[in-house]
């Protein structure tokens, strides 16, 4: 994946997937600040689960180990799982065990984390997404674009034709004539989806929550297809991160409450499925949980960064923020987009690895809009300098980059009031000379400089810059008020 | 009661006009403010684009020259929040809490008028229709509130008008404007068409950074309009007009 400005160029030229996205997001954030603002103590509710949270993931160890005690006892199989290889085999490994050649999958984002579907694929195991959103990306062979709604980018129309193109190669087609009536093409996912339901053997699944009390997982979702999901085929493997546990069922209402609200801005959940165990002759009769780290325990051990695994996927912090409107999701190059996905990918990966990851943290303006969002306080302005720090910090001593020598330039010059006064006198030179090129005059009287050579070019390509004045503050002062 | 201004450096290189604003209505209200001139930076840019370790000295550097100051005022949300909220980030960097003092201090404007000194009219004369954006620090990092808009109400002869999606982001985010130059120009892209939506003169912020930015974008689209600082505003009287 290219680094986030390249990346972002795309998305910045296509003026339709910005309407799409502005109209979008514009549509769930009035929805989300219409029902948060019923609730008079939502600052209290906020509070309560950054403290659930930051509790449990202070003993995740004991916590953990009593969801897998409680899962056992239940008849569930748990499956510990270091990193995305080790989790795909376990699930690859089951579904040889029962001579599988497709899965059913409701919307997990751990699965897409892992990249399990390619590495079923690599198995001959077809993987159908089930989430109505999902399957439009999956038959469309593009990328989730959001964490709630993963096809945001697509309109009605462009939906259509990906039914009408792909729906016969994938199983049942969409139906003659289907138009781009939004209820006419739920029809034809529904048709299609049925037909894979009532035919696997074996389902994948994530979790939205496991608590750890009752060794019980919880998927909460809008359409049923994960209902279907979770109870149809025999067998159900459900690949859950471990910074989703938390203690008792009375922790769990307080995320009941915030996350419908600050996902799609609803009062409750739809569905809310909860499952313990297996049941004889009813459900799945083959329970496996496969308890995923990947990263979460490199996040854990970084103690600013660290609460980023409150995070409950809610989207709330994407639905806000500036940058995630204007350039989508594809430009974080990751299953987690938008100023989550800004910090919670380089946690999970660490900084100085590649250029996309360390490219992340600098994709915000650190408008802070997110945390102000965010249901369980993840300061992300904050986490986002301090990985920028990290980033900085993991290319000390190699090559300066131009942008290294110009911070320590600055710092030299910033740090001492006569240094700074000598450069603000070559500013002042630079007027004179600057001056006869700015042409245009800025509303007011002001000389501007609107062509200027790289690397100013980045601001001046598309904006003027006031040309300097000829005199700066500290000067007018010496001469006026001493 | 000791009070210094803290110009900024973009202010004192790239807007003088505002620093002198800033003294010229202190003066009004009757307060005696200081310059201190070994003043330079909040340390901002070096904090927010990862380089802690050359943000050290600029901090140490504010920690020295703003010492012994009761209170200080800076026409700038973005460095009023800096400072309050980067400079024990700095400190435990350089391993040495004192960096860290005078950040508590820093007020921005709009909070040193209303809040310290507990005035809301300044006796301003500003004769423009105005739209008012409010910064995101001045906004989120300091919750200043409506406190500007207090203040900007109340000059005599300025027509205020909302700006729709006020609160959004305006795109400048320091190095954020030159490293990440396409986002940043369409974030202000948008906020330009809302300015020039409300048919306003005059944009007016609690930040010229910010201001830099958009001021930029409006003269380059040639909408005629002019952006001008709050404090320009506040210091503006009859014999100004």
């Amino acid at each position: 994946m290219p680094a986030f400005p390249v990346a972002a160029r795309e998305a910045l030229a296509d003026t339709q997937l910005r309407r799409n996205l502005a109209h979008a997001t514009g549509t769930i954030r009035a929805k989300r600040a219409a029902v948060v603002g019923e609730v008079a103590e939502w600052e209290e509710l906020r509070l309560a689960g950054a403290a659930i949270k930051d509790n449990t993931l202070r003993r995740l160890d004991e916590h953990l180990l009593t969801l897998e005690a409680a899962l056992q006892a239940r008849g569930a199989t748990v499956h510990w799982a270091r990193d995305a290889r080790e989790a795909c085999a376990v699930v690859a490994g089951i579904a040889r065990d029962h001579g599988v050649d497709e899965v059913v999958k409701v919307k997990s984002m751990a699965t897409q984390e892992i990249g399990l579907n390619e590495v079923l694929a690599e198995h001959g195991v077809t993987a159908w997404e089930t989430d109505l959103a999902e399957l439009i990306v999956q038959l469309g062979d593009d990328l989730p674009s959001h964490i709630l709604v993963p096809a945001i980018h697509r309109n009605r129309a462009e939906i259509r034709e990906i039914f009408r193109r792909e729906m016969g190669a994938a199983g049942r087609p969409a139906p003659d004539g289907l138009t781009d009536d939004p209820a006419e093409l739920a029809g034809a996912a529904r048709l299609h989806l049925r037909e894979k339901f009532l035919r696997a053997k074996m389902a994948v699944s994530g979790a939205n929550f496991a608590v750890a009390e009752s060794g019980t997982l919880v998927v909460v979702e809008s359409e049923g297809n994960g209902r279907m999901c979770l109870t149809l085929p025999e067998v159900l493997v459900s690949v859950v991160g471990i910074e989703k546990v938390v203690p008792t069922w009375s922790d769990l209402d307080v995320f009941l409450q915030l996350l419908p609200r600050s996902s799609t801005g609803e009062r409750m959940n739809p569905y809310t499925s909860a499952w313990s165990g297996v049941t004889p002759g009813d459900g799945p009769q083959e329970m496996h949980v496969v308890l995923l780290d990947n990263g979460r325990t490199r996040a854990l051990a970084d103690e600013v960064g660290r609460q980023a695994l409150r995070c409950i996927r809610c989207s709330a912090c994407l639905n806000v923020c500036p940058v995630y409107e204007r350039t989508g999701g594809h430009a974080y190059g990751s299953v987690y987009p938008g100023p989550i996905g800004a910090i919670l990918n380089p946690l999970l990966k660490g900084v100085g690895v590649d250029e996309q990851t360390d490219s992340l943290p600098y994709a915000s303006s650190l408008c802070g809009a997110c945390f102000e969002a965010c249901p369980v306080r993840i300061d992300i302005p904050e986490v986002l300098v301090h990985l920028r720090s990290q980033v900085v910090d993991a290319h000390r001593g190699g090559a300066p980059k131009p942008e290294a020598v110009a911070m320590k330039a600055a710092s030299w010059v910033l740090s001492d009031a006569r240094r700074l006064g000598l450069a603000e006198r070559g500013l002042g030179v630079a007027n004179r000379a600057l001056t006869r090129f700015g042409r245009r005059v800025l509303p007011g009287g002001r000389r501007a400089l609107s062509r200027l050579p790289w690397p100013g070019s980045l601001w001046t390509d598309a904006r003027d810059l006031p040309a300097p004045p000829r005199e700066s503050f500290r000067s007018w002062w010496r001469k006026e008020k001493r | 009661m000791k009070v210094a201004v803290l110009v900024t450096c973009i202010n004192d290189s790239l807007f003088p006009d505002t620093g002198k604003a800033v003294f010229r209505l202190l003066r009004r209200l009757g307060v005696d403010a200081d310059f201190p001139e070994a003043q330079t930076c909040c340390g901002q840019p070096m904090v927010n684009t990862g380089y802690l370790d050359e943000a050290v000295p600029v901090v140490r550097a504010f920690a020295h020259a703003f010492a012994g100051y009761d209170h200080i005022v800076t026409p700038s949300g973005s460095c009023a929040g800096s400072a309050r909220h980067q400079h024990g980030l700095v400190a435990r960097r350089a391993g040495d809490p004192r960096l860290a003092e005078t950040g508590p201090k820093v007020h921005e404007l709009s909070e040193f008028l209303v809040d310290v000194l507990g005035v809301t009219d300044v006796n301003a004369y500003f004769p423009h229709r105005v739209t008012y954006h409010p910064t995101c620090h001045s906004l989120r990092m300091l919750g200043v509130g409506d406190k500007p808009l207090k203040l900007l109400r109340a000059v005599r002869g300025l027509d205020l008008v909302e700006l729709p999606a006020a609160e959004e982001c305006c795109g400048f985010g320091g190095t954020f404007a030159v490293k990440n130059a396409g986002t940043s120009t369409a974030m202000g892209a948008d906020k330009a068409r809302h300015v020039r939506d409300t048919g306003a003169e005059v944009l007016v912020a609690g930040d010229n950074s910010c201001l830099l930015h958009l001021g930029g974008l409006l003269s380059r689209q040639r909408s005629g309009v002019r952006v001008v600082h709050l404090a320009d505003v506040l210091a503006s009287t009859e014999e100004d007009a």
